[in-house]
């Protein structure tokens, strides 16, 4: 005899989207530099920017309000809205 | 003999096992478990967790981290069945879950962290009594049911409808046991102070749950202090360590007193007010030992807060709990997270019906 159980969880897969392709050059193309306020986080991107900047990219600077809770839905838009691709810097 | 419940509103999916499917080891299969053996979620099980609340089964409770899932009634009571609940316990897993998932608590932060910690609920008021929770003899150990399934329960939440799985999104570096389960119950009828919930603002007969951040509890022996100030003393020093013996201002702590330390206090005429305050006065810091490289230990402040005083912790971050068995001058300390806005405040929720 079947037996059922009830399913505990969300029932829910989670939606997957698909990645924009990753671009052959950065060439025109603008890099965001996502700084998640933990410590020393900004000394990596620092030094990425400058980088960047000195190969002719463009680059704009983020920074998320606590490294402890998910991006603001605002700011994940703006840098949807405003780059191309990003760089997020994680730290300790 | 009970009658069979009415299973014909429950909503979730049913899974159909398979004739010659072991039961334990087929939820062990699906990743429902945390590890351990849980009970089979079958429809009359879950039927019968929901008559121990009077709130709709459809009801949302709360939104579960990381995936950020609505969760109603019946989904966390199917997760109690799973953790081992009596139905009568229900409402405090409810109330939990409703505590865990609030901004201020950040269970998403927590669930996320390389720390340790893990959601510990302390839970007081007359419905202590009425399950049968422990706030006694190994309080914060084994044995007994319902500190030991409500715990875990919403553990199992957070695992189950939130997504939350370590390796996952939980990114714990160590860990600790208390992530299984870690609840219990406040010991307030030999207290010398009124129950946590009602310093917190909520009327001495309803029932509430408090939720921490906490990480293990770690031990602390002081058999000799017949003063307040002494213990005081005692528990500033152990106190000091959380975190770090240099960490300053970011992080909470949850003191358990024991009850032959609790008369130490009772006895001296200190209320759990001035227990805090006394405690917050001692643990004003010197910055010239807190700075990078003082004490040999390169982890410090900026060497530009040296000639500065620094608290040990935030403005409120300490939080007092009565409970333990009657022998044993022994406390313990549960040290927190990142305290506050940037991370985690304990919440204090009330029990509903």
């Amino acid at each position: 005899m079947a037996r059922v159980v009830l399913d505990p969880t969300a029932e829910t897969a989670p939606a997957t989207r698909e990645r924009t392709p990753r671009p052959a050059a950065l060439t025109g193309l603008t890099v965001g530099l996502l700084d998640i306020s933990k410590h020393r986080g900004d000394v990596f991107l620092d030094r990425v920017a400058e980088h960047l900047t000195a190969a002719g990219h463009t680059v704009a600077r983020f920074r998320k309000p606590t490294f402890t809770k998910p991006a603001p839905i605002d700011l994940r838009h703006e840098i949807a809205t405003k780059c191309d691709v990003v760089i997020e810097a994680l730290a300790d | 003999m009970t009658t069979d419940p009415d299973t014909t509103t429950l909503r979730a999916r049913r899974v159909d096992l398979g004739a010659s499917e072991d039961e334990a080891e087929a939820m062990f299969e699906r990743g429902w478990t945390d590890g351990l053996p849980v009970v089979p979620p079958t429809p009359e099980r879950v039927a019968r967790m929901l008559t121990g609340t009077t709130r709709a089964p459809d009801e949302i409770v709360a939104v579960v981290p990381p995936n950020l899932v609505e969760c109603s009634v019946e989904k966390v009571a199917i997760n109690a069945v799973l953790a081992g609940c009596r139905p009568e316990y229900l409402p405090v897993v409810l109330a939990a879950v409703e505590a865990a998932c609030t901004d201020t608590f950040n269970m998403h932060g927590l669930l996320a962290t390389t720390w340790f910690s893990a959601p510990v609920v302390v839970v007081n008021g007359p419905i202590t009594r009425a399950i049968g929770m422990n706030s006694g003899v190994n309080a914060l150990g084994q044995g007994n049911r319902a500190n030991a399934t409500v715990g875990r329960a919403l553990q199992l939440v957070v695992r189950n409808v939130g997504g939350g799985r370590p390796g996952e999104v939980d990114r714990a570096t160590l860990g600790q046991p208390g992530k299984y389960t870690f609840c219990f119950a406040e010991d307030e009828v030999g207290s010398p102070w009124e129950p946590l919930h009602v310093s917190r603002g909520c009327a001495p007969e309803e029932s509430a749950v408090t939720l921490f951040p906490g990480e293990s509890p770690r031990g602390l022996a002081d058999q000799l202090g017949r003063s307040a100030d002494h213990l005081a003393n005692s528990f500033a020093a152990a106190l000091r360590t959380v975190w770090g013996p240099k960490a300053v201002i970011a992080f909470d702590a949850l003191v358990v007193v024991s009850p032959e330390h609790a008369r130490v206090f009772r006895e001296s005429g200190w209320t759990r007010a001035r227990l805090v305050e006394e405690l917050d006065n001692r643990l004003q810091i010197p910055g010239a030992e807190l700075v990078r490289g003082a004490g040999g230990i390169a982890e410090g402040v900026d060497p530009s807060l040296r000639d500065t005083t620094i608290p040990k912790f935030p403005p409120g971050g300490l939080l007092v709990v009565h409970a333990g068995g009657g022998a044993g001058f022994f406390s313990a300390i549960v040290g927190g997270w990142a305290a506050g806005a940037m991370g985690s405040d304990p919440v204090t929720r009330v029990v509903g019906d």
